[in-house]
């Protein structure tokens, strides 16, 4: 039994949890670039926090259930429709054989997270099916493709019949101004204290290349103290200042290394947010500190009972 | 040597910034000591060049924790005597053909030299993998002889095909898959570099030694290289 695609015209990725202590082999990470919103949805159908589901971004995605389960959507809001009734996200719904799903076009945000009981049963490569299209790793079919139509993607059936929301206060608003906590790093990296003044005091907005491997933005140039860095290791969240000295935000998908100057880092948290922006979003940045930002980060681990 | 936090759960040493092997050195046995010592903490670890870059597990130990165990483990790796290193050479055989060696006869120039003496000046080395990334499996190989060293090019080519070797100032690197890619090439491997199906990932691992071998057209095509 399986979810089949009945189109999917620009992008719908199978994504879980993603791959880790690969990085040494060049291997990014992979996994939902908003990674809030995927963990709510296997929470919802009390799901492991890995189990597999698909990352459908913009829409132009739909699919047919073959077996009665239970789903829940949580992200974006991409005029989601069950049968061609209005969907309410953030929440788990049973469906039953013939159902069809929708996802049309943006709303508010830009990635939604379809998770099914028991999570999509999809073959893992390199520990993991997250799908990495320019890597050629993961997903369906082993290779990196995005699904298509025609695809299958199996599940299991399940008789459970939960009703489960996600709490308001956890369900964000995807604004077109949005603000993002940071640590600056000025230690060692091409950037000083200035860089980093200037840096908060600028409005920037997401440009048109954005995708899960970074979010270039746009503002007044910011200046770096040198050109370039030796290659080392990437965090995620990563803010490098390329030579025209307008930011990368480096997301999942991002290269392993990297020799351009780094400002910052986007808090952990905080890159859920980014991952729904659109083209034309408003960003500013508030300078803060791994001491800040360490227990809200635990507490969230916690919750959705990560092991790491 | 300095230690500090990019971010809740990640951190980075860096070495003195310069790429040489005497500093690799340092970041190889350092990443060693982490590795032996502190495992259970790590989720990532690239070591590269001048550095160690270091994902650890929150929900293992925390980050002013993280800090001290790993000042420890410094600590003590700093007043061991080095140990000799067991590391095996892999040989690397290599196709230096027109066909394949695109930008051969711009590195020729370049160098002031013969075709035939940067292919011997690109062979006569053992390297360092001084790092891996950007790809799956791309190892970054050093030093290249400051003679044919040439810089990357100003703009990339679109595809660079699986096995080509390049050059890009004194490293040199061989692609593992298609990709676009700026380096001067100038050779190809028939050798796999790696493998999503093979328990051994990659060919290399950072810290190994690399040597290239001249082979013909007969021999690289009958390794099931493709020209």
């Amino acid at each position: 039994m399986s979810l089949e695609v009945i189109s999917s015209s620009f992008l719908a990725l199978v994504q879980d949890f993603g791959r880790f202590g690969l990085q040494k082999y060049g291997v990014t990470n992979g996994g939902p670039v908003d990674e809030h919103a995927y963990l709510w949805a296997n929470y919802l159908l009390r799901n492991n926090y890995k189990a597999a589901q698909l990352e459908i971004s913009m829409g132009a995605f739909s699919a047919r259930f073959t077996k009665k389960t239970m789903i829940a959507v949580c992200g974006a809001d991409l005029s989601i429709t069950l049968n061609d009734q209005p969907l309410t996200l953030w929440k788990s719904h049973v469906v039953y054989p013939d159902d069809v799903i929708k996802f049309v076009s943006p709303k508010t945000g830009l990635r939604s997270y379809l998770a099914i009981a028991g999570g999509f049963q999809v073959a893992p490569q390199l520990t993991s099916c997250a799908t990495v299209m320019r890597e050629g790793l993961g997903g369906l079919h082993k290779d990196g493709r995005k699904l298509a139509s025609g695809d299958k993607v199996s599940y299991e059936a399940s008789r459970q019949e939960l009703s489960h929301s996600v709490p308001v206060r956890f369900i964000p608003a995807y604004e077109k101004k949005i603000s993002l906590r940071f640590i600056p790093n000025i230690s060692a990296n091409g950037c000083d204290a200035d860089s980093v003044k200037h840096f908060t005091k600028q409005t920037f907005k997401v440009t048109p290349q954005m995708d899960r491997m970074g979010y270039k933005l746009s503002g007044n140039p910011i200046k770096t103290s040198s050109a370039g860095i030796i290659s080392q290791g990437i965090s995620m969240g990563a803010i490098q200042l390329p030579k025209d000295g307008q930011p990368i935000v480096l997301m999942r998908d991002r290269q392993t290394m990297g020799g351009y100057p780094q400002i910052g880092c986007v808090a952990y948290l905080d890159i859920a947010l980014l991952a729904q922006s659109l083209p034309g979003t408003e960003i500013k940045f508030m300078a803060t500190d791994v001491k800040t930002l360490a227990p809200e980060l635990v507490a969230y681990k916690k919750f959705f009972h990560l092991d790491s | 040597m300095k230690f500090f936090f990019l971010s809740e759960n990640t951190a980075i040493i860096l070495f003195e910034q310069a790429i040489n092997n005497a500093i690799f050195q340092q970041v190889t046995q350092c990443t060693k000591a982490i590795e032996v010592n502190l495992s259970e903490y790590i989720v990532d670890l690239v070591p590269a060049y001048a550095s160690i870059h270091i994902v650890f597990n929150l929900m293992k130990i925390s980050a002013v924790d993280f800090e001290a165990a790993l000042n420890k483990v410094i600590d003590n790796t700093s007043t061991e005597v080095a140990t000799i290193t067991t590391e095996k050479t892999n040989v690397i055989p290599v196709y230096y053909g027109p066909e394949v060696a695109l930008d051969i006869e711009l590195v020729a120039t370049f160098a002031d030299l013969s075709v035939d003496a940067v292919i011997a000046l690109h062979a006569s080395v053992t390297y360092d993998v001084y790092a891996i990334g950007f790809a799956p499996g791309f190892a970054y190989l050093g030093n290249v002889d400051r003679r044919i060293a040439m810089p990357r090019k100003e703009s990339p080519r679109q595809k660079v095909v699986k096995g080509s070797v390049g050059i890009a100032d004194q490293q040199t690197a061989i692609y593992p898959a298609d990709s676009p890619g700026g380096w001067q090439i100038i050779g190809r491997t028939p050798m796999s570099l790696i493998d999503y199906n093979d328990a051994k990932l990659t060919r290399f691992d950072t810290g190994d030694k690399v040597k290239f071998t001249a082979i013909s057209r007969k021999d690289f095509i009958k390794m099931g290289g493709i020209l």
